[in-house]
């Protein structure tokens, strides 16, 4: 090449107005402003009782019992359902049979309807005993309210629900994963379990980790359904106090911003998990807020400097255009 | 004459009424290299399945280094094997997919090691280091941390190449190798590929590259429609063809 390489001009063009959109955020944050100013303004909402039993001790307790629950059926739950989603796609017709049955039976009754059942299992069934069925000796037998406390009962409640619903969000990740996957572990003498374990099942993860992340939030929720059987968890606790002092609403919004609270530590994990997850899957993971807030500060008002070393090469962190924040 | 590697009398397979293998008749001795040609579902690959029982046979003998692939023979009566004993003969057989079917969450050191540690149960110091030298030996020595989707088509190809010789197999399969591979990439593979039968490995290529059947190969299977229609040297088949089938083949590939 005997021509040295020449700098295009960049365009310089003024950009069009979307007068639109500030009329629209003008409208949004004014509405915004109404309503947060009642909130500091109407007496009803009581902040200072609010705040007074934030960090009350029957509320903490019952947080944390809240806590306790969701993480127990969850894990159950997942446990669960990747068990009954590998039984729904086996080969042996009985266990998929089975599978398909559990599923049916648990998606399609309430999950209230479900925890008063174990509630009240007693009463179902007087005792619980260990021996020969049919009418053969027994060996060992408890009165079954000894057995399954209310908190135990809660967990069935909860855990063999949400087994139901993980086991078809499993066998949907199972299937996303190319069937190449298993052919090529298999060709490598992996067993079918082994190649499951290490092959299909960290693939399917990610496909299976968003409504994950939904069912644990659900969960959060959900566990203020076992109030109905007598369990003291988050809101059970708040029903408590404001049954003595008639302070309903206050009380209502202090359980409230503890379960949001709770759901933004779970949907900071989400992301991290999915992150993990999803190594490999693309050329860049997406960037971290921090990595996030670091980019924007650094190349709202970038203009790349006509240097020789720059030339040819693209300078600074490259960004899609539409991740640049702000309205034009 | 020794036991061949590869051993197929009358080998059938049929998927319900669809029959794709009809008779193949076919030796493959030790340490040599066959290529199979011929058009699209004509059970090329689904043959390259059944020689490491990922597909099974519906007729026939087929037996890999002396034994059956998937039965056990006693008193005139075939059992199925074990499910231990299938994987146990599939980690003697490499295989190498037109897909590369690389697992796109571990890295290209990691798809080598992976099967070795989990499989062969070799520790992990030591299997890093053999997988170190295959990745150098297949030109990806710079490669180690990167993940499949980092890596070009060819690359890849050749680190499931690698991935494949870990388990130090006696026998490797590939099936149409450089098929899905961008045309300026498939020099680099059949390269790594020349130099594993000059190594002496004995190997079964599907493949539609006429002219490293004809400069590596040393036999060329012409397969159509289910069998086997014409084999012999690469070099006589291709300039020399008998069966009308095979001419009409080789006048629109080559």
């Amino acid at each position: 090449m005997s021509q040295a390489p020449t700098d295009p001009e960049l365009i310089k063009a003024i950009p069009v107005r979307h007068p639109g959109r500030w009329v629209a955020t003008v409208v949004v944050l004014f509405l915004l402003a109404v309503l947060v100013h009642s909130f500091f303004t109407n007496p009803n909402f009581h902040w200072d009782v609010v705040f007074k039993y934030f960090v009350d001790g029957s509320v903490l307790e019952g947080l944390l019992h809240t806590i306790e629950l969701t993480i127990i059926s969850m894990v159950i739950g997942i446990i669960g359902g990747v068990i009954l989603a590998i039984m729904r796609l086996s080969a042996n017709p009985v266990l998929s049979s089975i599978s398909w049955l559990y599923i049916w039976f648990f998606r399609g009754t309430p999950l209230l309807v479900q925890l008063l059942f174990w509630g009240f299992i007693g009463a179902l069934y007087k005792n619980i005993s260990l021996g020969i069925p049919f009418g053969g000796p027994q060996f060992w037998s408890f009165q079954t309210q000894d057995l399954i406390s209310v908190f135990t009962a809660a967990i069935l409640g909860l855990a063999l629900n949400e087994a139901a619903y993980m086991a078809e969000i499993v066998r949907a990740g199972i299937s996303a994963v190319n069937e190449g996957q298993m052919r090529a572990a298999q060709s490598l003498g992996m067993s079918q379990f082994l190649a499951m374990r290490r092959i299909v099942l960290p693939q399917a993860m990610r496909v299976i980790i968003p409504p994950m992340g939904n069912e644990t939030i659900s969960m959060l929720k959900n566990t203020s359904l076992v109030s109905v059987i007598g369990f003291s968890d988050l809101l059970y606790a708040s029903q408590l106090i404001y049954s003595r002092t008639y302070q309903t609403i206050p009380l209502l919004i202090t359980a409230s911003l503890w379960y949001l609270i709770v759901t933004s530590i779970l949907t900071i994990g989400q992301f991290y998990v999915e992150r993990h997850f999803g190594r490999g899957s693309s050329r860049e993971l997406p960037p971290t807020p921090l990595q996030r807030i670091r980019r924007m500060l650094f190349t709202q008002h970038y203009v790349p400097p006509m240097t020789e070393a720059t030339q040819g090469v693209p300078a600074g962190p490259d960004i899609p255009s539409g991740e640049r924040g702000g309205i034009r | 004459m020794s036991v061949p590697m590869v051993l197929a009398e009358g080998v059938h397979k049929r998927y319900g009424r669809l029959d794709v293998l009809k008779g193949i008749d076919l030796e493959v001795q030790a340490g040599e290299v066959m290529c199979i040609i011929g058009p699209s579902g004509s059970g090329k690959s689904t043959f390259l399945f059944c020689i490491n029982h990922l597909e099974k046979i519906s007729a026939g003998r087929l037996s890999v280094d002396g034994e059956l692939v998937g039965y056990r023979e006693h008193k005139g009566r075939l059992y199925e094997l074990r499910d231990k004993e299938v994987t146990a003969k599939r980690q003697e057989i490499g295989m190498v997919f037109q897909h590369f079917n690389l697992f796109p969450h571990m890295t290209a050191l990691g798809n080598v090691i992976e099967a070795p540690t989990r499989v062969a149960g070799i520790s992990k110091t030591k299997a890093i280091a053999r997988g170190k030298e295959l990745l150098d030996r297949v030109g990806l020595g710079d490669k180690f941390g990167a993940y499949p989707a980092q890596l070009s088509g060819g690359q890849q190809q050749r680190v499931a190449i690698a991935r494949a010789l870990a388990m130090e197999p006696k026998l490797m399969l590939f099936d149409e190798p450089t098929s899905a591979l961008d045309p300026e990439l498939v020099g680099d593979v059949l390269d790594v590929m020349r130099e594993l039968a000059n190594s002496g490995m004995t190997m079964v290529v599907v493949t539609h590259e006429i002219s490293f059947a004809r400069e590596v190969g040393d036999s060329l299977v012409f397969m159509d429609g289910g069998v086997v229609v014409e084999s012999g040297k690469p070099r006589e088949v291709l300039a020399n063809p008998q069966h009308k089938r095979t001419q009409s083949f080789l006048s629109k590939v080559l």
